[in-house]
């Protein structure tokens, strides 16, 4: 649309000041968008896609890294038990502990949400340091924890004159530790980010409700959950992500056994790519699940979208 | 349909005291507005009813009923929000409906009851729209629907048009009124907005600090106010006040307005008057009972215009008399300008006198 009388063209630049095309190029704000964007471009080609390009290039080598072998890698891996074992444990580890995290979260964030603001800080703050200690050392702990020399639940399990747990030794105990202290460590980002969102929700929504002759648990169906769908969503598929993807917990409280029974994604890239030495191989093991992670995450991010459209 | 009943009615948020202990009696079918200015517990006071507020101390009844400790879902009410409440997941009609499902009411039911009162609002067509699709007036009808389908007892307004602009707030005002006309449920309507309680109600019940100043239709809010504060508060451009004195001469009662102007008391008001001779009083009256002198009047004063406000069919000019400014109503005609002086004159059997230390009027 034009207006009459205005102009929309830039200001021709003074006959004095050379590379005048140049000039305006330059100053052209699609160019100037552009130019910002490049630190930011910049940053993502070095330390994403660089990274996942070569990852894919090198887990279509030989052990050797000398020779193109397609998807080779792949089609030994799928060959191999320890691989199924692993594909199923993190299957396993990712969802019940994603399940976990979100119901002690969701449970949490309510009971923080109806502290009396004055004092809420504290509480959130206590609750938050599972999650700001570096993993790998309050794994260290947990590790003291379930060890069976100086294990300190078995003491107490035996106080109480249960039997001792082989906490780490034992298939189904080592899964439950792991899961156990994954759980622990991520609860509080559900808890901050659930938190979060009840805060958002309207007051009034809540009233309205209680006049229209909600109970409790109706407000929660009819107005909490469907409020908070977006950021149950957005965190889940966050915390699924960062749940196949963890390496430090089993890193440090199993390394992947007894029988390479808590072995997960990464884990048993590291074991077969750095300790074995088949980086090609390690490669074709971290990019396993890359493809149902990405599906999972564009149909979840849509509905995210498509709500926020609606609502 | 139900009477609403107030006894001794207190609410103390820790040692605040936002309404401090109000009588009011609610008849059935009638339409009620509470107003006053901010933070005088008007909405306190209707959050009470509602059961969203627990009462310190007094009674609530609706129809009859002790509610005190009777949550909201039981008390048989439905209330608008000032921010209309909907819940932004939810089409309109899911909306609508929704009070009606949680008290498991036929799918049929609903959907004639849904369909009867979007009819009755205009919003039949918008039924399957989600409350982001729809304007500032049309979220005030579904607002309105969700309450209407309910069938309740009492209807609770809480400032519910004080998010439109002036010509929907026009246009929604009526249709408030056309809605009550048509289901005669009783209502309690909160406002700071003095036009619209004048327009809409039965009874306005004007506060202030927690407490009532007075309850009355619109037009004895307007004639006969009790306080200084209802004086004032109720008309627009607001009464002049000026401190004056009362004063006998010759037999006759006399308003000094300071060295200068003296006003004769009707002599239908002298016995109500003297007892306060001599005593200092506040002198009000309105604007529009305030105008040109005409042929055969006498001026009240010759004032020098400060400005003026055209408004068409009217024109409000503003002056200045013992440091006060005072606004007046005259006629367009009259053709007022700033700086002007001009002979204004008033109908003395409108004023008031308002004694300074108890703020009643006399």
């Amino acid at each position: 649309m034009t207006v009459s009388g205005v102009s929309r063209d830039f200001p021709k630049p003074h006959p004095s000041i050379r590379g005048g095309a140049f000039y305006l190029w330059f100053r052209r704000r699609s160019t100037i968008a552009v130019m910002m964007c490049f630190p930011l471009l910049a940053l993502i080609t070095c330390l994403v896609a660089y990274p996942f390009a070569y990852s894919i290039y090198l887990s279509m080598l030989n052990k050797a890294e000398t020779a193109f072998v397609g998807f080779g890698n792949f089609l030994f891996l799928f060959k191999r038990e320890t691989f199924w074992l692993v594909v199923q444990q993190s299957i396993l580890f990712a969802l019940v502990a994603v399940i976990f995290k979100a119901l002690i979260g969701f449970i949490a964030a309510h009971a923080v949400n109806t502290i009396p603001s004055k004092g809420q800080r504290k509480w959130r703050g206590m609750m938050l340091v599972p999650w700001v200690i570096p993993p790998a050392l309050s794994t260290l702990g947990w590790w003291w924890l379930f060890e069976p020399t100086y294990s300190a639940f078995n003491w107490l399990l035996e106080e109480f004159a249960v039997p001792a747990v082989p906490w780490l030794s034992d298939v189904f105990w080592a899964r439950f530790s792991v899961i156990l202290v994954n759980v622990w460590v991520g609860a509080p980002f559900f808890l901050i980010m659930y938190l979060a969102a009840l805060k958002s929700i309207p007051e009034e929504l809540y009233e309205a409700a209680s006049i229209d002759g909600a109970s409790a648990w109706q407000k929660l169906v009819h107005v909490t959950l469907p409020m908070m769908r977006n950021i149950i969503a957005i965190t889940i598929l966050f915390s699924i992500i960062v749940t196949f993807a963890n390496f430090d917990i089993v890193r440090v409280l199993t390394q992947g056994g007894p029988r390479n029974s808590t072995h997960l994604f990464s884990t048993y890239a590291f074991r077969v790519g750095i300790e074995s030495g088949d980086i090609p191989l390690g490669a074709a093991v971290s990019l396993f699940m890359f493809p149902a992670l990405a599906i999972l995450a564009f149909v979840i991010l849509r509905n995210v979208r498509q709500r926020t459209v609606s609502i | 349909m139900a009477d609403v009943s107030l006894t001794k009615l207190h609410k103390s948020f820790d040692r605040t005291e936002a309404v401090c202990g109000i009588d009011l009696e609610i008849a059935d079918n009638e339409f009620v507005v509470l107003v006053g200015p901010s933070g005088c517990g008007k909405s306190t006071t209707l959050r009470m009813i509602a059961g969203l507020e627990e009462i310190t101390k007094g009674d609530i009844r609706i129809g009859g009923e002790l509610v005190n400790d009777v949550p909201p879902k039981d008390r048989d009410i439905a209330m608008v929000f000032q921010n209309y409440a909907l819940y932004p997941h939810m089409t309109v009609f899911q909306n609508m409906s929704f009070g009606l499902r949680l008290r498991k009411y036929p799918k049929k039911e609903i959907q004639r009851r849904v369909e009867d009162a979007a009819e009755v609002l205009g919003i039949s067509e918008l039924l399957q729209r989600r409350p982001k699709q729809l304007s500032g007036g049309q979220r005030q009808r579904v607002a309105m629907g969700r309450a209407i389908v309910r069938n309740p007892r009492v209807f609770l307004f809480d400032e519910p048009l004080s998010n439109l602009d002036a010509k929907l707030r026009q246009q929604m005002r009526i249709e408030i009124k056309r809605v009550h006309q048509h289901l005669n449920t009783t209502t309690v309507y909160v406002t700071h907005d003095q036009v619209e309680a004048m327009t809409l109600a039965d009874r306005v019940v004007v506060m202030n600090n927690g407490l009532i100043e007075q309850v009355g239709t619109p037009g004895e809010l307007y004639h006969q106010p009790r306080t200084h504060f209802v004086a004032g508060f109720i008309g627009s451009p607001a009464m002049n006040f000026l401190d004056c004195k009362l004063e006998r001469n010759s037999g006759n009662l006399e308003v000094k307005l300071g060295d200068m102007l003296t006003l004769q008391v009707p002599a239908d008001r002298g016995s109500r008057y003297e007892p306060y001779v001599g005593r200092g009083l506040v002198f009000g009256i309105r604007p529009e009972h305030v105008h040109e002198k005409r042929a055969g009047e006498d001026a009240f004063a010759e004032v020098m215009v400060n400005f003026i406000e055209p408004l068409g069919m009217e024109t409000m000019v503003y002056f200045t008399i013992n440091g006060v400014e005072l606004c007046g109503r005259v006629s367009p005609e009259a053709d007022p300008r700033p700086g002007q002086t001009i002979s204004l004159t008033i109908d003395i059997g409108k004023m008031h006198l308002i004694e300074s230390e108890t703020n009643l009027v006399l």
